[in-house]
C-alpha cells in the first residue's frame, strides 16, 4: 500500500484565556473529502506534533456540523469561517488556523461569543407573544416581505461577520461597536408584523452607543458572511429607519411609539 | 439627545462632510478655476469671494466651525477602526482604509493651506491673489504637495459622498450602492480636473 498522505495544520494555540498564544504544526493522516473539524478530530486522536512530541489536544467548538449553528468559526488561512464546511481538498496547504480573537480566546481555537448573545438581549432580538390570556392570532405577514425577512433569519451569531469588520475590535477608543449581525436582526424582527409592534424599541437601541452608528461601511461583513445574508442591505435599512426615528423623536410624532 | 450622543455626532459628522464642507469644496475649486483664465480673471473671482455680504459669518459658520467639527471626530473615527485590508482586500474595505487615510492627509494638507493663506492674510502680511498664489505654487515641493492634497480632499469628498448615501439611508439596494459607486467616480475625476488644473495655471 502507498504510503499514507497527510495534510499540514499549523494551529494558534493558547493554553489558556490569559497565557500567550503560540503556533503548533500537526501532521494529519489525509483522507478523501475531509473537513478541518475532521482533521481537528484526528489530532484528537493522536495529539502527537509534527517534532514527534506527545502535546495536549487541540480544543475546538463544534456542534452541527452542517453550518447551521454558528459554533466552529475560526480563522482558516486568514479567512474567518466555519470550520465545518471548509474542505481540505479546497484549501492550500499547509493550512493555517487560528482563533476569532477578536472574541476573547478561551483555550486554542476556542473563543468566547458571550459579546453577541449579550448585543442580542440589547437589541430585543425576539418578538414578545405572550400574555396573560390568548392573544389570538397576530396580524398576517406578506409573502413578498417573508421571503426577504427569511434571508435574514439565516444569522447563526457565528461571530465571522464581527472577526471580519474592522471596526469591531477592543480598542481603546472604540465604543464597542455592536458589529454587523446585531444591526440585520432588528430588520427582521421589524419586518415581523407583530414584532414591528416593539420597533421603535430596536431602533432605539440601534441608536445607543457602539450602535449602528459604529457602522464604517467597509463591506467585509456582507463578503464573509457564511449564510449570505444582505447585510449591508440591512444596515442601510436600519440607517435610514433609525434617522427617521431620530426625526419622529425630535419633532414629535405619533407613530414615534 | 443625550442618550444618543454618538448616533447624534456621526449623523452631524455625515451631514457636514457634504453639507456645507463639500458644496464649500467644490465652490473652492470653481473660483480656483478662473486662474486657467489668466491673473485677472482669478483676481476679479477671488475679490467677488473677499466681499462677500457677512463674510466673517460665513467663514466662521459655512467653512471653519463644520470643518474644525468634522476633523476632530474624524481623528476619533480613524483610531477606532483596525484596519484589515491585507486580509480582507475587498474594494470597499480598501476604499474604508483609504478614506481614513486620505481623511488625515486632508487634514494635514488643509492646516497647511490654512495657515499660508487665511491665516497670513488675517495677520495683514499677504492679500490674496494670482501672484501671490503664483508665488507659493513655485516651490516644487509645495506644488506637489499641492497637487496631493487636492487629490486626497477630493477622493474624501467624493467617497464620502458614497457613504453619506449609505449612511442617511438612501441607497439601501446592493444595485442602488453600486450605481452610486460610479457616480462618485464620476465626481471625483471631474472635481479633480478642476482642482489639478487650476494648479498647473498657475505655474
Amino acid at each position: 500500500m502507498a504510503e499514507q498522505k497527510t495534510v499540514t495544520f499549523i494551529i494558534t494555540r493558547q493554553d489558556s484565556p490569559d497565557s500567550s498564544p503560540y503556533k503548533e504544526t500537526f501532521k494529519i493522516p489525509y483522507r478523501k473529502n475531509m473537513n478541518i473539524i475532521a482533521g481537528l478530530m484526528e489530532i484528537q486522536k493522536n495529539p502527537v506534533n509534527a517534532e514527534g512530541e506527545k502535546v495536549s489536544p487541540v480544543q475546538w467548538d463544534s456542534n452541527c456540523l452542517e453550518e447551521v449553528c454558528g459554533a466552529c468559526s475560526m480563522v482558516i488561512n486568514g479567512q474567518a469561517r466555519q470550520a465545518c464546511a471548509a474542505l481540505v481538498d479546497e484549501l492550500e496547504t499547509p493550512i493555517t488556523i487560528e482563533p476569532m480573537n477578536t472574541f476573547p480566546v478561551v483555550r486554542d481555537l476556542i473563543i468566547d461569543r458571550s459579546r453577541m448573545f449579550d448585543a442580542l438581549k440589547r437589541i430585543k432580538a425576539w418578538i414578545p407573544i405572550d400574555g396573560t390570556h390568548d392573544l389570538g392570532p397576530g396580524p398576517r405577514m406578506p409573502e413578498k416581505k417573508r421571503q426577504w425577512a427569511y434571508e435574514l433569519s439565516k444569522c447563526m451569531t457565528c461571530g465571522v461577520c464581527l472577526e471580519a469588520c474592522p471596526n469591531v475590535n477592543n480598542k481603546k477608543f472604540n465604543n464597542n461597536f455592536i458589529g454587523p449581525a446585531l444591526l440585520s436582526l432588528p430588520r427582521l424582527y421589524n419586518a415581523h408584523p407583530t414584532g414591528a409592534m416593539n420597533k421603535s424599541e430596536r431602533l432605539e437601541a440601534l441608536m445607543q452607543d457602539g450602535g449602528i452608528s459604529g457602522c464604517g461601511n467597509s463591506q467585509n461583513c456582507v463578503q464573509v458572511c457564511p449564510k449570505g445574508i444582505p447585510l449591508t442591505t440591512s444596515i442601510a435599512a436600519m440607517n435610514r429607519a433609525t434617522n427617521i426615528q431620530a426625526f419622529k423623536n425630535f419633532f414629535g410624532s405619533d407613530n414615534a411609539h | 439627545m443625550a442618550e444618543h450622543r454618538e448616533f447624534f455626532y456621526r449623523r452631524l459628522h455625515s451631514l457636514l462632510g457634504v453639507i456645507p464642507i463639500g458644496l464649500f469644496l467644490v465652490q473652492h475649486l470653481f473660483i480656483n478655476h478662473f486662474a486657467v483664465y489668466g491673473a485677472e480673471s482669478f483676481n476679479k473671482a477671488a475679490q467677488f469671494m473677499f466681499e462677500l455680504p457677512f463674510r466673517p459669518l460665513l467663514e466662521i459658520f459655512v467653512i471653519f466651525l463644520p470643518i474644525l467639527f468634522h476633523a476632530i471626530l474624524g481623528v476619533y473615527i480613524v483610531l477606532t477602526a483596525r484596519n484589515n485590508t491585507r486580509k480582507y482586500s475587498f474594494g470597499r474595505n480598501i476604499l474604508f482604509f483609504l478614506q481614513r487615510v486620505t481623511g488625515i492627509v486632508t487634514l494635514i494638507f488643509i492646516a497647511w493651506h490654512v495657515w499660508e493663506t487665511r491665516v497670513q492674510v488675517a495677520l495683514g502680511n499677504v492679500e490674496v491673489s494670482y501672484s501671490f498664489m503664483e508665488g507659493v505654487l513655485s516651490d516644487p515641493f509645495i506644488f506637489w504637495f499641492y497637487v496631493i492634497g487636492v487629490i486626497s480632499t477630493v477622493f474624501h469628498f467624493a467617497n464620502g459622498l458614497w457613504g453619506f448615501m449609505v449612511t442617511w439611508g438612501f441607497t439601501q439596494s446592493p444595485r442602488s450602492q453600486k450605481i452610486v459607486t460610479y457616480f462618485t467616480i464620476l465626481v471625483f475625476l471631474a472635481v479633480s480636473y478642476l482642482g489639478i488644473r487650476a494648479l498647473f495655471a498657475f505655474v
